[in-house]
């Protein structure tokens, strides 16, 4: 996979950007080296406001609406980029550096096909004429795998699927044949089973083409596979850079050590006899229309935690709204330690609803951004514990102690908290119920990973010191692997399996487990070679 | 095909709304308080009069059958008989409604055209070089100035014309009172203040909206794409804004030209245009129904018509539409 | 329970804190911060406020006192003049404050009141009910409502109160449309879903989650709406049948005294009379878009400003 036959490409030295916000100019990147070598993939990885996207644009010469470059020099294959001309930089941006965005439905024009998209800046630059631009787009949709190469590009953004689209775009930024692709994280808002193969396909064209790219995500296991080189940036600055199995290997920094712990965080699995949740034969729809979830049982242990692992579309979420009691179930029942529960919420009573509580993925829009934390918290046990005055705000201190957090945070607004902090004042909202259930919907996938870490350990706390059991949903199996005592997997609406998490995690497996399972991308840079190479036999 | 069914279904809904109007329009009649033809024929009038008035509007009749007889004549361009010139006394040199509108209708369209062919293209290309120049000084003085134009009644930039170009440097006459039988030039030099008004007042509104629809499509990822493909602005402005701009730009020209509409007659009052807004005006001050029917129908139905045109752009050029999966 | 990683802890990850301080403080801060364009606005409003108050003790005539003079030109007597049956413009002007101002306010108050309302009621109940509304509504707005309105007052006869409650009626459809839509965006979220979970009434809901978060928007729009009504019903006085004379009022006033405009050339003080009353409208209309231009700009950052 290594490429670097010490060829300079690109060039950029102490680059700063700013962005104007609050009427003044902010720095997002701080000073940052970056070389990349003719061939050479380097991977740019960072959490949430790294400024890795900002970066990876800069490389082209490009800043978006609202930022500019105030330092620094950018020299791509001996031109300096920053000194050119508008229409210079247009035509090197059109010829020989392309750029893959994360979302292809929004970056594809919607008024044109899709071929007249992906040849378009090739025939304009006179790289090739029209007709063989279009004979090779079509080639370029063929090695990356899409169905009907021949006749997709006669088609419309929107009436192709995101993982096609993604494969599109990448076959548009080659069209030209540039010497550099910026991939912005360009399977992050894909499912795990599309992005593998989106994956593959990218990583092929990019070796067989000898292009050099950026790739930039948040994900290490996807990076591991893609990149040469890594780099770590923190606040806009460059925390370290590495060849990558040195950098998995053995990380220099804390922050990036730190980066590589959630994916040790692992829980040992134990089994209970008591069931406190046992949802029996549910079938459920949205207003009369098709079914969305077909004949789910699924049964929660005392004290235990279940993950249910599914892909968008697989009524993961719908479940745990029958739970609740927001969507009724059309058929089947759910029991709560053995009594059947009231399918309609408004048929329940306040100590039931008590006792099951939420919390959601989003923590900015589960909480109401003009109350305060102190009523926040406040409020459950008001209403739930008829706490009132200083007995109650004795409670909500007690609780934010729980949580980790102080006195101090009483009078924040949600608007004043970090991430973290927000998920953590939604876990002590469902605390505050002193609940037995409490369904976790994706509460981690938002966060940044050093976060995830401390919030899952806050969970497994509480559950260590309350018994409470936990119904987690996710999509990401490195945190079911950690937090888990059971796993249910879910497709289209059924579910494939439900067991104690080392038996569903070791094969044999259904079929659908074992391709959810083996799409995960692993640390392993070999991971991805592996799965190609396992599909090539089976095949 | 999904366009054609679209734009079936948007034209039924926009002939339901037309119905549902005209009902409305009917039917606010029947809350008129006290007799109406006492109202109009006075307190001379005798009985038998007010009978035979009674008679001949119909009045003895259940309301769904007038309603009928109403729109049936509607229909075939017959909106019934002024109030006016009717007397006490049974004395009746009243006309009929469509006689007094036709004309009149003429020149408001004759108005309302000409500030359109120019306020639109104007307002337009103001509108999309402020969204392309954004933050320029040319945008922020073309916003401050539209923004404080909006704010100013019509009556009051009326006067001001009148004022600066009417009377202290005489250009144009402050009464625009056209006639049948005039040139067309003549025409327009006598409509100029009236229509420069409208037009001042209809650029304000329909460059601001025009400016804030580019801005939110520019901000599209696909125009970020497209610069990072390295088009130029002129070819992004071009070929890849513009295909997705007609369903916007329709919906705020339909929006301002429909206020053009009710903007028309405040400005036909201030320079005594004899259009059918003062008409309308000069019908509520004198209570003469059948004449305030008839315009409402008319300044309703080209609002209806106008938003309906903006609907079935936006259809006609939306490529999910066009190319359905 | 230990952290692997000791330097890490919850309380010190950085969020955007900033310091606490009391409503009228935060609201001065903002002040001092706000545009030339917002603080001239404010100013005006004030302005145009004390008139309104305290008319009778600043006018130097009665609102309806007729004097014998009429078309006096502008002089130490009469300021502006008097009008076609001599009374003092200046007075009248400053009545015309007091009546207009207050004309538009009530009608856009009542027209909050029924949009508001009925908006809430179908953005929660989301049911037959927000069909109806809905659709009723939609074609309200199907007629333009300057002759909407027109048509109604040749029917019911010009008089304030009538010409309130039809401008009010007419406009509630927006607000009822705008509050429909932003009730809606706040109702589908998650807080408002998990207040629905914890088993709270409908009334907690509307009050303490849904309403705070609404107000800005409608705090915005009422100002815009109450631009809409007062040039709505200035521009149907100076049509004849708005607010009615011996009352006075600005679009009356501009009505009855434009023919002083052809005097111009003569003199330019009559010239000008008629656009005082026509350029007192515009001035607060101006002032107002430019304090809600502010105010949406403020409220619309204040959220994430991540």
């Amino acid at each position: 996979m290594s490429n670097s036959g010490g060829d300079r490409l690109l060039e950029m030295r102490n680059i700063r950007i700013e962005g104007f916000a609050d009427e003044k100019w902010n720095p997002i990147i701080r000073g940052v080296d970056l070389s990349l070598d003719r061939g050479e993939v380097l991977g740019l990885i960072g959490e949430s406001g790294a400024g890795k996207s900002t970066l990876g644009k800069a490389s082209m010469g490009y800043t978006q609406p609202g930022c500019r470059i105030s330092g620094g020099t950018i020299v791509f294959d001996g031109i300096d980029l920053r000194e050119l001309s508008s229409s210079r930089l247009q035509r090197i941006w059109g010829s020989r550096i392309a750029y893959v965005a994360q979302s292809a439905a929004a970056s594809f024009n919607p008024a044109h096909k899709l071929i007249d998209q992906t040849v378009a800046a090739a025939v304009r630059e006179g790289i090739s004429s029209d007709s063989t631009a279009r004979d090779d787009a079509r080639k370029l949709y063929a090695s990356l795998q899409l169905p009907e190469p021949g006749s997709i590009g006669e088609r419309y953004p929107h009436q192709v699927s995101g993982g096609q689209l993604q494969r599109v775009m990448t076959a548009m930024a080659l069209s030209p044949r540039p010497d550099l692709i910026i991939f912005d994280e360009p399977t992050t808002a894909l499912d795990v089973t599309t992005q593998v193969e989106v994956l593959g396909a990218i990583r092929d064209i990019v070796e067989n083409f000898n292009t050099a790219a950026i790739y930039i995500t948040h994900d290490l296991a996807v990076v591991a596979q893609m990149a040469d080189r890594i780099k770590v940036l923190r606040y806009g600055n460059e925390v370290e850079e590495a060849d990558t199995r040195e950098m998995l290997a053995e990380p220099k920094m804390d922050y990036t050590k730190s980066l590589w712990a959630v994916r040790t965080l692992r829980k040992e699995a134990k089994s209970s006899a008591k069931n406190v949740l046992d949802i029996e034969n549910v079938d459920a729809s949205y207003g009369g229309s098709a079914k969305v979830l077909h004949d789910v049982s699924i049964r929660l242990p005392l004290g235990r935690t279940v993950a249910i692992v599914g892909e968008s579309g697989s009524g993961k979420s719908t479940a745990a709204r029958v739970v609740t009691g927001l969507l009724p179930a059309s058929n089947g029942r759910v029991l709560f330690n053995g009594d059947q529960l009231p399918p309609d919420i408004k048929n329940r009573s306040k100590e039931q609803l008590r006792r099951i509580q939420m919390i959601y993925q989003m923590a900015d829009t589960a909480m109401n951004p003009r109350q305060t934390v102190g009523e926040i918290i406040g409020r459950p046990l008001e209403f739930y514990h008829g706490l009132k005055g200083k007995e109650k705000e004795a409670k909500v201190f007690e609780l934010l102690e729980s949580i980790e957090l102080n006195e101090e945070f009483y009078d924040r607004l949600p608007g004043e908290l970090s991430g973290g902090q927000k998920q953590r004042i939604c876990i002590s909202r469902a605390l505050a119920a002193e609940p037995d259930v409490i369904i976790c919907d994706e509460v981690t996938s938002a966060l940044d990973q050093i976060v995830q870490e401390g919030i899952l350990q806050l969970l497994m706390r509480q559950q260590r010191e309350r018994g409470i059991s936990y119904l987690f949903i996710t999509h990401d199996i490195a945190t079911v692997e950690a937090i888990s005592d059971e796993i249910v997997v879910m497709l289209n609406g059924r579910v494939v399996e439900q067991g104690i998490k080392d038996e569903v995690l070791s094969p044999p497996h259904p079929e659908y487990t074992e391709k959810l399972l083996k799409s995960v991308p692993e640390m392993d840079p070999c991971w991805l070679d592996r799965v190609f190479q396992e599909k090539s036999i089976a095949v | 095909m999904a366009v054609v069914s679209t734009i079936i279904k948007r034209l039924l809904l926009g002939l339901l709304t037309l119905f549902v109007v005209s009902l409305i329009i009917f039917g606010s009649i029947q809350f008129l308080p006290g007799d109406f033809a006492e109202a109009v024929l006075g307190q001379a009038a005798t009985t038998e009069t007010v009978a035979a008035f009674r008679k001949e509007l119909g009045l003895d009749q259940p309301s769904y059958i007038r309603y009928f007889d109403w729109i049936g004549s509607v229909m075939t361009g017959d909106f019934g008989t002024s109030f006016s010139g009717r007397a006490a006394s049974g004395v009746d040199r009243s006309r009929s409604v469509a006689e007094l509108i036709a004309p009149r209708l003429a020149n408001t369209l004759f108005l309302a055209g000409m500030t359109a062919v120019v306020a639109v293209p104007l307002a337009l290309i103001l509108g999309i070089t402020a969204a392309l120049w954004r933050n320029s000084y040319y945008d922020r003085i073309v916003n401050a100035s539209t923004l404080t134009t909006i704010s100013f009644p019509e009556f009051f930039v009326a006067y001001i014309l009148v004022l600066l170009l009417g009377t202290l440097w005489a250009v144009f006459p402050s009464l625009a009172d056209v006639q049948q039988g005039m040139s067309f030039g003549e025409r327009v030099y006598k409509t100029a203040l009236p229509s420069l008004t409208l037009t001042l007042v209809i650029v304000a509104h329909l460059m601001r909206m025009t400016r804030a629809a580019i801005i939110n499509l520019l901000a599209s990822p696909y125009i970020e794409m497209a610069q990072l493909k390295g088009e130029s602005p002129m070819r992004v402005i071009l070929f890849h804004a513009l295909p997705n701009a007609w369903a916007p730009i329709a919906t705020v020209t339909a929006f301002n030209l429909a206020y053009l509409v009710v903007g028309v007659v405040v400005v036909e009052v201030v320079f005594v245009y004899p259009g059918i807004g003062q008409l309308m005006v000069d019908a509520v001050s004198s209570r003469d129904i059948p004449v305030v029917q008839a315009c409402a129908l008319i300044f309703a139905a080209t609002y209806i018509l106008l938003n309906l045109i903006a609907d079935v752009i936006g259809i006609a050029t939306n490529p999910r539409l066009l190319h359905p999966k | 329970m230990t952290d692997k990683n000791t330097s890490y802890s919850a309380a010190g990850e950085v969020g955007s804190v900033r310091m606490r301080r009391t409503r009228l403080q935060r609201t001065w801060v903002e002040l001092k911060k706000a545009p030339p364009t917002a603080i001239i606005g404010l100013v005006v409003i004030v302005f145009y406020i004390v008139l309104a108050l305290f008319a009778p003790l600043i006018a130097p005539y009665g609102e309806a006192e007729v004097l014998p003079n009429p078309y006096a030109p502008w002089s130490s007597d009469h300021w502006l003049g008097t009008d076609q049956i001599g009374r003092d413009l200046l007075s009248r002007l400053i009545y015309g404050a007091r009546n207009t101002i207050g004309i538009a306010f009530l009608t856009t108050l009542l027209a909050f009141l029924i949009g508001g309302a009925l908006g809430l009621v179908a953005a929660i109940n989301r049911s037959w009910l927000d069909q109806l509304l809905s659709r009723g509504v939609d074609v309200l707005m199907a007629i333009p409502s300057l002759i909407f309105a027109l048509m109604l007052l040749s029917i019911v006869g010009p008089s304030a109160g009538s010409l309130i409650i039809i401008i009010a009626v007419l406009d509630s459809t927006r607000v009822f449309r705008v509050t429909r839509a932003v009730a809606i965006n706040v109702a589908v979220m998650e807080y408002v879903e998990a207040a629905v979970l914890r088993g709270e009434g409908l009334g907690w809901i509307m009050r303490r989650e849904i309403l705070p978060n609404i107000m800005p928007p409608l705090v915005a729009e009422f100002g815009l709406r109450f631009c809409f009504v007062f040039l709505t019903i200035a521009a149907l006085s100076f049509l004849g049948v708005g607010i009615q004379p011996p009352t006075a009022d600005w679009g009356t006033m501009v009505r009855e005294t434009a023919n002083l405009i052809q005097f111009a050339k003569f003199d330019l003080r009559a010239g000008v009379t008629p656009l005082l009353p026509a350029g007192a409208i515009a001035l607060l209309t101006v002032a107002v878009n430019f304090v809600v231009d502010w105010f949406l700009h403020k409220t619309s950052g204040i959220r994430d400003e991540q």
